[in-house]
């Protein structure tokens, strides 16, 4: 990482190195340097909320190319908790993951999984599910333990509210985290070894978002990330907000879009100028048996799989396809033998990591609107199908889909 | 097929079976295992997790009632069960039903033996069995057969012989079944010894089984409790010395390091790896030790663990898991217990399996009480390993003419 002198203004490391920019579009290629190695970007972030990918092992999502994967402040704050990760020498040591990690700060989850939390100025005060023990989740404290994990990106504790709330508490929370922003950066004691993100908020009101962007853009941190997003709003306001912020955005530093990972939004959200996803659809719609592919996905229990003795994508390199069919996954499937949900989790893992990295090569190799193009053409078939958001951002961007 | 012995000793036989499978180029070493599967996958591991594991056998276990559903989608596969599962380099056993799961009772008649799949009940005449054998091509299969005697206790005698009498009629008529299908050729037939309890019976099935052109023999019907099983090892000696010494005797039901060992000294050859999956299943390791030859200074400090770890496991603890109400055996640990929240060691130390290289006790502790599937992988890989690896070391001990260090150690860690 880039040494700070600790007078100049713009002291946080330049973490991410732009390689390739469309002419076009906002589309960027680039690479992230961690402290657990080099990340490609545009990058999805599989989501391993409690020190493991679910049924996949660590050395299995490193043979998929996996270099970066998500971990959980909220769940594992509470188990093991953070004394318990720092004598396994943090969540690298406790899970056995050489590569990099990104914690979020706990701050959705208390929101969107505690039904008894309390916001204040303080932080969220919340019951533990499992003892019921009141804890508060300061800004202060979610560094504390975020650092006690080690993850090589951190994120700010925001004040979340749901992307369908509207009024003065939309505003109220994006001033807060701002201050909140301010006392993460004041709290966090590695600086050198983790990466602190700050989130950008302002719900789906563009003066409150930009009044963030330019307050949040002043503090000195070595990337961005965009939330409040991915609730329950409409794409059309989605994207809105995302153009606005990549907008406003330094271009040097890495554009984090939180929760987003269907195959359509990630190509578009690239488009705009976003170069980091996290989402739990992939793996989570593994465990109930679809199967991602270019064309939408395979719903591999339904009876038509049966005798369908197909892999599931002739295109994709990753074991499962390589050794197995659709019958045999839809037999698996119905059985009750883990074996079947950890065979689709390898394969949407690889399904996103593939569309990810064919992306970049498209940016890289200055075909990126073409890609943008065929990738529409063969998910939605018809341009007629073409969701009306996408083709909208698309064009904001300066890519027309014919 | 052939069965070549190297010793015998005390009643144990270790040896090789060659020119196996369809090619002809498999083997297998004797005494061993076959490696357990649900619906044709190792439990909780895919080809790249299972390829993880030292000393996989070289045969995988098939169960009839996980795959008998399944006999349409085959029959259009066409190209066997072995390349349907992924799996076309394992040899393949075909067994009636899963050891885990015992079946209801009641179910057989004179002309027909059920297996319960994930749709229910499967009924077989021996032209259907065969059929789906035929769809399946596996290497071996046990024949259909009644193995009802054994469930009831005590056995009538009368329900003995009828297990006898219809296993032998369902062998004939799979054996001429067989004569006609050009596909079966390749794949063996394994007699299935009847009988229940009743010595006669017993013997009396084996005789006549040995009669007929079968590859190997099963003996099926000593599964149980610890309790009934020694009363049916008495039965098992008399039963293996009426079979021919040149074919294989495989044994179903029967896992624990102990009774394998029982089973091994009065003449059997093959067993299940079931039991490392039952151990998976209610949270545990496999930490039993069958190093009969270490060195000094690590029997110290093993001794020391092993014998602290015997102490906390006094009782036979019952834990309840959802595929069996299987009690915990004083050869594992429960990764759930609180004191290993905080214990960074591996599963066993010196074990070489992936999940001991690579993780803590602490780490697997963490993922059963967050319910992680990955809990159930890495436990299966260890046990698998650990499994197979007590396996080798009953084989080198044979071959070493130190069986009984290994019997002995075994025993002093049966509770």
């Amino acid at each position: 990482m880039a040494t700070a002198s600790p007078t100049s203004l713009e002291s946080a490391p330049r973490i991410l190195r732009l390689v390739s920019e469309c002419s076009r579009s906002r589309a960027r290629a680039g690479e992230l340097r961690l402290p657990h190695g080099r990340v490609a970007t545009p990058v999805f972030m599989p989501v391993g909320t409690q020190a493991t990918m679910k049924g996949i092992t660590a050395e299995q999502l490193d043979a998929l190319g996996c270099r970066i994967c998500l971990g959980n402040t909220y769940h594992l704050g509470l188990r093991p908790g953070p004394e318990l990760i720092q004598k396994a020498h943090g969540l690298h040591g406790f899970m056995n993951w050489p590569h990099n990690l990104l914690t979020d700060s706990g701050g959705f989850q208390m929101v969107s999984l505690v039904s008894l939390s309390e916001v204040t100025e303080e932080g969220v005060r919340f019951r533990s599910p499992f003892n019921g023990d009141e804890t508060l989740l300061s800004p202060e404290r979610s560094v504390e333990i975020q650092n006690a994990l080690g993850s090589d990106i951190i994120m700010q504790l925001d004040d979340v509210v749901s992307s369908t709330v509207t009024g003065p508490r939309v505003e109220e929370a994006m001033y807060r985290s701002i201050r909140w922003l301010d006392r993460c950066i004041a709290a966090h004691q590695q600086p050198e070894k983790q990466n602190l993100f700050a989130i950008i908020q302002g719900g789906l009101d563009a003066d409150l978002r930009a009044t963030c962007l330019e307050e949040m853009t002043k503090r000195d941190v070595p990337g961005f990330a965009i939330g409040g997003l991915s609730g329950g709003e409409s794409k059309d306001q989605f994207w809105r907000m995302v153009v606005l912020s990549t907008s406003r955005l330094p271009k040097d530093k890495p554009r984090y879009l939180m929760g987003v990972g269907y195959a359509t939004d990630l190509v578009v959200c690239v488009a705009l100028g976003c170069d980091m996803f996290d989402c739990v659809f992939p793996t989570r719609t593994a465990r109930f048996g679809s199967a991602l592919v270019p064309t939408g996905n395979l719903q591999l229990k339904k009876r038509q799989f049966q005798k369908d003795f197909r892999s599931i994508d002739p295109e994709c390199a990753c074991p499962t396809c390589q050794k197995h069919s659709r019958a045999f996954l839809h037999a698996l499937l119905h059985s009750d033998n883990t074996a079947a949900l950890h065979h689709l989790t390898v394969h949407n893992i690889a399904y996103q990591l593939q569309l990810m990295g064919t992306i970049r090569t498209s940016i890289m190799e200055k075909r990126f609107p073409d890609f943008v193009r065929d990738f529409m053409r063969t998910m939605y078939g018809d341009p007629t199908l073409y969701p009306t958001w996408a083709t909208e951002a698309l064009a904001s961007v300066g890519i027309t889909l014919s | 097929m052939k069965l070549s012995l190297t010793k015998v000793a005390n009643g144990c036989r270790l040896g090789k079976i060659k020119n196996l499978g369809k090619t002809g180029d498999g083997s297998m070493d004797i005494p061993g295992c076959l490696l357990y599967t649900k619906t044709g996958s190792a439990p909780h591991l895919t080809h790249h997790t299972l390829q993880k594991i030292h000393g996989v056998p070289a045969m995988a276990q098939l169960t009839l009632s996980s795959l008998a559903e399944h006999h349409e989608v085959l029959t259009e596969y066409k190209e066997g069960v072995g390349k349907f599962i992924g799996m076309p380099e394992f040899l393949l056993y075909c067994s009636l039903h899963d050891p885990v799961r015992p079946c209801p009772a009641g179910y057989v008649t004179n002309k027909s033996v059920s297996v319960w799949g994930v749709g229910g009940r499967v009924e077989m005449t021996a032209s259907r069995f065969m059929a789906i054998q035929q769809a399946l091509q596996p290497d071996w299969f046990q024949c259909l057969s009644d193995g009802e005697a054994s469930c009831a206790e005590p056995t009538s005698i009368k329900r003995a012989r009828k297990s006898v009498d219809r296993s032998l009629l369902f062998l004939d008529h799979c054996l001429r079944l067989q004569e006609e299908s050009e596909v079966l050729q390749k794949s063996t037939i394994i007699g299935v010894i009847e009988g229940g309890d009743v010595l006669e019976e017993r013997l009396r099935s084996a005789r006549e089984t040995a009669k007929r052109p079968v590859g190997g023999f099963l003996l099926d019907g000593f599964q149980g409790n610890p309790a009934t099983l020694e009363t049916r090892l008495n039965l098992l000696s008399s039963v293996t010395a009426e079979l021919p010494e040149d074919k294989p005797r495989l044994i179903s039901g029967v896992g624990r390091p102990d009774e394998v060992l029982e089973c091994i000294e009065r003449g059997v050859d093959l067993f299940e790896s079931f039991f490392p999956y039952q151990v998976t299943e209610r949270g545990c390791a496999l930490t039993f030790s069958f190093d009969y030859q270490p060195n000094p200074e690590e029997t110290l400090l093993q001794q020391n663990g092993t014998q602290e770890e015997i102490k906390c496991v006094d009782q036979t603890k019952k834990i309840k898991t959802t595929s069996c109400n299987q009690e915990m055996t004083s050869f594992e640990i429960n990764l759930k217990e609180k004191k290993y929240q905080e214990d960074f060691d591996p599963l066993v130390r010196g074990c070489s399996c992936y999940c001991c290289e690579n993780h803590t006790r602490a780490y697997i502790h963490h993922l059963l009480v967050t319910s992680e599937l990955l809990a159930g992988v890495l436990l299966m890989i260890h046990n698998f390993e650990h499994y197979f690896g007590f396996f080798h070391s009953i084989r080198e001990a044979l071959k070493s003419d130190r069986l009984a260090l290994l019997k002995e150690l075994i025993r002093r860690q049966a509770s």
